[in-house]
């Protein structure tokens, strides 16, 4: 491990703004791309669903 | 009129081939001096938008003719990319560009013989105002000269890319803000070698290379943006 | 046609039918995939590697910058590719998945500009610098975003996935150009451009964990884009036999 404590990790070196707002970033849009897509696709399938009963 | 008939009031089929496509130039040409108010209305925006900026950011003549050339220039783009979302819409109402698409004439010539009426009546009045835009600016005389040369190879350029955004865009209700979003990215490297141009010459430096690489685009784009359209227009009307 | 047994073709996932249960199949896979080398990747480059000479810590942000702007670049030209094969073959299948692609591409583009303006603010005091690949970059996005307005502004779906195909291809060929002329603006007006990449004299360690990232965020877009796809499948595929089949079982 390159660190010597958690809180040396976190301080990233006086730059912990900058990276851990680039993969907070990261997360954000990784986390909600995948849940937009999968909502679009239970939409599709519920409009398929219903489109059957009429 | 349609090219059919246009061409049949050619004569006999003494011409070259590439006489139609003229023909097709000179109806367009003669389509717009009927309506000539909505042709100049881009030149009425380029003259306005540009002179808008002097009053936004202040009339000294050296931040003015610092951002003159880039003014100048995005303004031209702009005004290009309003002029350019009627120049199938038209045809299209009316059937022609049916015809154009069934007629034996290469689509590919057609939509250059439309570029080129485009150019003629919304391109070149750009470039002859420029001058009035430099001079408001405080430019200087090589400089305005440059930025003139910038606009008359440029200004094709934009025609023949706008033509390619509005065959893409055609019968949609976005209109000029897609089309704009659609050919900006393609258009940047004009920009860029226009201005610079400019830039260039503003600093005593040659501006050869920007030139060179700026009739490089025109090529390269006078002989790709054209069959691109055709496609293009095959796509929205099959 | 397509061939029925269950020997696979080039032509075996062009049905939408088959690809919709295959890339079902495969999502959960994918997932696992994507955050085994998420984790690995991110320990070893903001756990192991060693701190940057002249940068400090900040230089980190590379083992996501880098591998999101491959992504988006990538992703363009399989975008790209896809839309023009439904277009020269007519295959619906490969158009649908050009558009499930494009939202991807545009958010890693969104993602690279992001991290770059975070890494640009230490490195070269501001938040926007406008560098020739952050410029292009942003260009890029343009690009995405233009081709998702107008497959969207489009609603016959075969015109939306022509006229997207022809203008990715027109942007995929002016891409270099592109560059060419930012990268040529850039040394023009800032002298000698910052190497974002900080040299060639890269330590084991960070490419090792580039190249790990950079293989996390591909399963990342396979999964996605499946997601998307079985979505734009199920879309466009409503009133057919086998859909109805899916809904009623």
């Amino acid at each position: 491990m390159y660190w010597n404590s958690f809180n040396d990790f976190v301080h990233m070196g006086g730059y912990g703004l900058y990276v851990w707002g680039s993969a907070g970033m990261a997360l954000l849009l990784m986390l909600v791309e995948p849940i937009l897509a999968a909502k679009r696709h239970r939409r599709a399938l519920e409009q398929a669903a219903s489109g059957d009963n009429e | 009129m349609s090219t059919a008939e246009a061409a049949a009031l050619q004569g006999p089929v003494l011409v070259p081939t590439f006489a139609p496509v003229w023909t097709l130039t000179r109806r367009d040409l003669l389509l717009a001096a009927r309506r000539r108010v909505e042709a100049l209305l881009p030149l009425g925006f380029f003259i306005a938008a540009a002179g808008l900026f002097p009053l936004g950011v202040g009339p000294e003549p050296q931040m003015l003719r610092q951002i003159a050339p880039g003014v100048v220039w995005v303004c031209a783009l702009l005004a290009a990319m309003l002029s350019v979302t009627q120049m199938f819409s038209s045809d299209d109402h009316d059937g022609s560009l049916e015809q154009m698409l069934l007629s034996p004439l290469p689509l590919t010539l057609q939509v250059l013989g439309k570029v080129c009426a485009h150019w003629l009546s919304t391109g070149l009045p750009l470039v002859l105002a420029a001058p009035l835009l430099g001079v408001a600016f405080d430019m200087s005389a090589p400089a305005i000269l440059t930025l003139v040369g910038t606009l008359l190879v440029g200004t094709p350029v934009l025609s023949l890319l706008g033509a390619l955004g509005a065959a893409l865009t055609l019968g949609l209700r976005s209109g000029g803000a897609l089309i704009f979003l659609l050919v900006l990215p393609l258009a940047v490297p004009t920009l860029i070698f226009g201005t610079g141009a400019v830039g260039a010459v503003e600093a005593g430096l040659p501006a050869q290379a920007h030139f060179s690489l700026l009739g490089a685009l025109l090529i390269f784009t006078g002989l790709g943006a054209p069959w691109a359209t055709a496609a293009a227009l095959r796509i929205s009307l099959d | 046609m397509f061939k029925n047994h269950s020997g696979l073709t080039w032509f075996t996932y062009a049905a939408p039918s088959r690809f919709y249960g295959m890339a079902g199949k495969a999502i959960p896979w994918l997932w696992a995939l994507c955050l085994a080398l998420t984790v690995a990747g991110l320990f070893i480059g903001f756990g192991i590697a060693p701190t940057d000479f002249q940068q400090g810590d900040s230089y980190r942000i590379i083992f996501i910058h880098v591998p999101a702007a491959w992504m988006s670049m990538t992703i363009y030209a399989a975008m790209a590719f896809f839309a023009v094969l439904g277009w020269a073959f007519n295959t619906r299948m490969s158009s649908m998945y050009a558009r499930a692609l494009a939202p991807t591409g545009a958010m890693f583009t969104v993602l690279a500009l992001w991290t770059g303006a975070l890494w640009g603010k230490p490195t070269w005091g501001t938040w926007w610098v406008w560098d020739a690949r952050i410029t292009t970059e942003f260009i890029l996005l343009l690009l995405y975003l233009g081709y998702m307005a107008l497959t969207e502004a489009i609603d016959d779906e075969r015109r939306a996935a022509n006229a997207g195909a022809l203008l990715a291809l027109v942007g995929a060929v002016n891409l270099p150009v592109i560059r060419y002329s930012v990268v040529w603006w850039n040394t023009l007006h800032q002298g000698s451009s910052v190497s974002a990449a900080g040299g060639n004299k890269m330590a084991t360690t960070m490419l090792v964990a580039m190249l790990i990232m950079t293989l996390a965020f591909w399963a990342y877009s396979f999964a996605v884009a499946f997601t998307r796809a079985r979505a734009i499948v199920l879309e466009s595929e409503r009133d057919t036999e086998w859909v109805r089949s899916l809904t009623r079982g």
